[in-house]
């Protein structure tokens, strides 16, 4: 039996529980029971895992990715679409149920993470529409015996030399007869109509009249709302509580202790948070109580001053600094950083004997089911997970802990009825999995002409892999690969550079932040390489340009970019332009932005954002992740930190932890290069060159380096 | 019991006066395009229109609803016929989409207001509406596009 044929008969297996009724309502967001249960009738023709056709001639993609924003639900229909030449007006979308099947390619479980969405599925999902497609024209060739070889397809019709045609609607069930084929041939690139056009997304209508279902919009008939009361301090423990006020307050159902404190369970929401105002609690703040990120930060300045675990050498550093016409010395720091998606952290579960439904915005459905059934008390298989829209990810809903996840199974099981668990934006942003806080120290220097001649960065801050299931990542390294990402394969042609690693042991929990360890070390190795530049008098993009020969793909986003934004060209008084480019999840950025500080204010005024990504999908979400990529990175760099003093995080929500609104948004203009090279990611490479492209245009004009973030005129150097 | 009118249709209700409008539009009444971003009129995902007025609902009592009229983003049309709504298509706005009801309630009450708005209307207007996705450019295009749509006299 064909991996095809078998794949087809598990999805069968799926499709015949959901039209029980069981699975109903994850596979149509939106949708009533009834107008899913319809949709699946019409289903005939499921050739493998990863789509449907119907006799309504209606194509649905399953997608193994979750839809966060970034486009998903559009990018992967599209090769799909691609493949089986489909009709793109009867395209729709699916989010598939956890199983093996859906395993990202390259990770080996089912996640979405690393912006690798749309190239690890670039084969797999092309691969789907392929076979579908010969399994359409198989069936035609019988009804009108004729040679296979001889049909074509076009707009979901199969077409032969004659005018005669069938539709992929009227051909499903008697290509649902037909064996799939043994293998398939994929489109030279040259043939593609639909890859490569800025085909407009296809959940956007349900995101505009509000029908699109968010975690959070999860109701299931019994199901109850809670909110818990957590920690005030990171590993703090429930001594006692007291719900005695609590307890009769109206709509109050149960108050239970769980692992991470204790849980509210009420008919709503907002009655449910007022009772947790009123219980009481003591706690056992543990180790964390006198927590500082003050202290913290002169720690790793303490810890700065000393070697760390090599991470790479190149030559002689030291020998080569200490013969250096000019050197200069820099300390950059980064805090703690929130991923604040707008919708605060929240699941629902459904917890029976012996099975456990799930229904969240998670991007880590592998480990969340795994987690999930350890907490429930049962077989992974047992428990499965609705995976909703997410309202933002970046990073924060694929936590290797599952903590939003195991806690809601926890009160659900103390509870003893079905719940969703909501966040507020206070617990959201006070419950950790931070971007973690940073400090680089970095000294080089220059020749007599001005050519850099040694460069050694030494980084203290906490590791997101070492404790969590993914250790195994670092591969028995004493140093984390997602903390020196973006300086461990610096560019630039230095002759001696070391790059050093200090693992700092703190009790914050920490995780992957959009773009993760390139978040800093695009900021701390683009702002050094331009203080550089400023040593040796160079303009910083011709001076990154020299030392770029050797790398083709930096160059050219460099040069759009700079070209573009028109480099050198005069602004008007006051305003100043700064440059950065790096490469991250296998695409290369290049940004410039035009800024000017007026009182101590640093007002961004124009972004210029050049990616090479190479072969590409959808130059429409592309650009949109350009853009939304400089906001989120411009956000971090003007307002964001989140700073602890006596264990107590000070942030709570978006009046102390700003966001860019759109009165301080610049213009951003976005250009992509044309390129056959291997796809890289999008979803995260334009965050990492924006703050230090704002960094270097206040250099730019005022003379003044920024050497901490966020930006501070008054910590400026 | 409180009576009041969403998307013009009565509704009367036993709830606590004191609940904000937003929970009870979301769990009393199942209309949850409206979203909880802050519960502290911070970040705009909440917002409604109470008698034609933008207003964050996650802070307004329902009481205050009391014999007024109520639309939500549900209500804004029945088939995606909103000018802004067809703006938000062809400019392909959201991303994930959280805060866009909130958004584009509050750009119909500008709309309504300043028919041809500038880009300092539009700052006024949507600065209280927060996109961690960065969706601004795109929104500002798409009003806009909509302004242009609409006939002279403005949106309805």
């Amino acid at each position: 039996m064909s991996t095809l044929q078998m794949e087809r008969r598990a999805f069968l297996k799926i499709s015949v529980a959901a039209s029980g009724g069981l699975l109903i309502g994850l596979y149509l967001p939106g949708a009533s029971k009834r107008a899913a249960a319809q949709e699946r009738s019409a289903s005939a023709f499921m050739p493998n895992a990863f789509l449907r056709i119907g006799t309504d001639e209606r194509v649905t993609v399953i997608v193994n990715h979750s839809e966060m924003g970034q486009g998903v639900y559009t990018a992967l229909p599209m090769l799909l679409a691609e493949e089986l030449d489909a009709d793109w007006s009867k395209i729709g979308y699916e989010s598939a149920p956890v199983d093996a099947k859906y395993n990202h390619p390259i990770f080996g479980m089912q996640i979405t993470g690393g912006s690798s969405s749309v190239y690890s599925g670039f084969e797999q999902y092309r691969n789907a529409g392929a076979a579908a497609r010969a399994m359409l024209i198989a069936a035609a060739a019988v009804q009108w015996n004729a040679d296979p070889a001889s049909l074509r397809t076009e707009s979901g019709t199969v077409l032969d030399g004659t005018n005669r045609k069938l539709s992929y609607g009227q051909l499903a069930e008697a290509a649902a007869k037909m064996t799939p084929p043994a293998k398939v041939t994929l489109k030279d690139a040259k043939a593609f109509k639909l890859i490569g056009t800025p085909a407009k997304r296809l959940d956007t209508p349900e995101k505009i009249n509000g029908k699109a279902v968010f975690g959070i919009d999860v109701k299931n008939a019994g199901m109850l709302t809670a909110v818990v009361a957590r920690a005030p301090v990171f590993g703090a423990k429930v001594k006692s509580f007291d719900d005695s006020h609590a307890r009769n307050m109206p709509g109050v159902r149960k108050i239970v202790p769980v692992p991470s404190g204790v849980a509210v369970v009420a008919d709503s929401f907002w009655q449910a948070k007022m009772a947790r105002e009123a219980v009481r609690i003591d706690w056992d703040e543990g180790e964390m109580h006198a927590f500082s990120t003050t202290e913290m930060m002169q720690q790793f300045r303490e810890q700065a001053k000393s070697p760390g675990t090599s991470v790479r050498r190149d030559g002689d550093p030291d020998g080569a600094l200490a013969k250096a016409v000019q050197k200069i010395e820099a300390v950059y720091e980064v805090p703690y950083l929130s991923h604040l998606m707008m919708e605060p952290l929240n699941c629902a579960v459904d917890l029976r004997e012996d099975s456990c439904e799930i229904w969240t915005g998670t991007q880590f459905q592998t480990v969340d089911r795994a987690a999930a059934a350890k907490a429930a008390g049962l077989p992974n298989e047992k428990v499965q997970i609705h995976t909703t829209f997410l309202g933002g990810g970046f990073g924060r809903r694929a936590t290797p802990q599952s903590d939003f996840v195991v806690e809601a199974v926890h009160v659900a099981k103390a509870a003893g009825v079905p719940v969703k668990v909501v966040w507020t934006r206070e617990d959201d942003m006070q419950g950790g999995w931070y971007r973690p806080a940073f400090l680089h120290s970095i000294v080089g220097g220059v020749d007599a002409s001005g050519n850099p001649v040694s460069w050694k960065s030494r980084l203290v801050g906490q590791s997101i892999m070492a404790g969590t299931p993914f250790e195994a990542m670092m591969k028995g390294k004493e140093y984390d690969p997602a903390s020196v990402e973006g300086v461990d394969d610096l560019p630039y042609e230095i002759p001696n550079l070391a790059v050093e690693s200090h693992q700092a042991k703190v009790g914050v929990p920490v995780q992957w932040w959009r773009s993760v360890g390139h978040s800093h070390t695009g900021f701390a190795t683009e702002c050094f390489i331009d203080e550089l530049a400023a040593l040796a008098h160079k303009d910083p993009y011709r001076f990154r340009r020299s030392l770029l020969t050797k790398h083709p793909r930096h160059l050219a986003v460099l040069d759009l970019a700079a070209q573009k934004a028109g480099w050198g060209k005069p602004l008007p008084k006051g305003r100043a332009r700064g440059i950065a480019v790096h490469f991250a999840f296998g695409s290369y950025n290049a940004q410039v932005a035009e800024v000017s500080v007026t009182d101590g204010k640093v007002r961004v005024h124009r972004i210029v954002s050049a990616v090479d990504c190479g072969h590409y999908v959808n130059p429409g979400i592309i650009s949109a992740q350009l853009e939304g990529g400089a906001i989120f990175g411009a956000s971090a760099a003007l307002y964001q930190e989140l700073t602890f003093e006596n264990g107590r995080l000070h942030q709570t929500n978006f009046h102390t932890f700003p966001v860019m609104r759109m009165n301080e948004c610049p213009e951003i203009e976005t250009h992509i290069v044309e390129s056959n090279e291997k796809s890289g990611g999008i979803g995260e490479p334009g965050v990492p060159c924006t703050a230090p492209a704002i960094a270097n245009a206040v250099f730019a004009a005022t003379g003044k380096r920024i050497r901490k973030l966020p930006i501070r005129m008054t910590e400026a150097v | 019991m409180i009576s009041f009118s969403v998307n013009r249709q009565r509704v009367n209700l036993d709830v606590d006066p004191s609940t904000p409008l937003l929970w009870v539009l979301r769990e009393n009444l199942g209309l949850t395009g409206t979203k909880y971003g802050c519960g502290m009129a911070q970040c705009g995902a909440c917002t409604v229109h109470l008698d034609g007025e933008a207003i964050r609902s996650c802070v307004a009592p329902v009481s205050r609803a009391a014999g007024k009229e109520v639309t939500t983003i549900e209500g804004l049309s029945p088939d995606l016929s909103h000018p802004l709504q067809r703006a938000w298509l062809a400019e392909d706005v959201p991303q994930c989409g959280y805060c866009q009801s909130g958004q584009l309630m509050s750009a119909a009450v500008l709309l309504r207001e300043k028919p041809r708005p500038s880009d300092e209307d539009i700052d006024q207007a949507m600065t209280g509406n927060i996109c961690r996705c960065g969706t601004y450019p795109r929104i500002r295009k798409a009003i806009h596009r909509a302004a242009a749509m609409m006939p002279a006299g403005g949106a309805k």
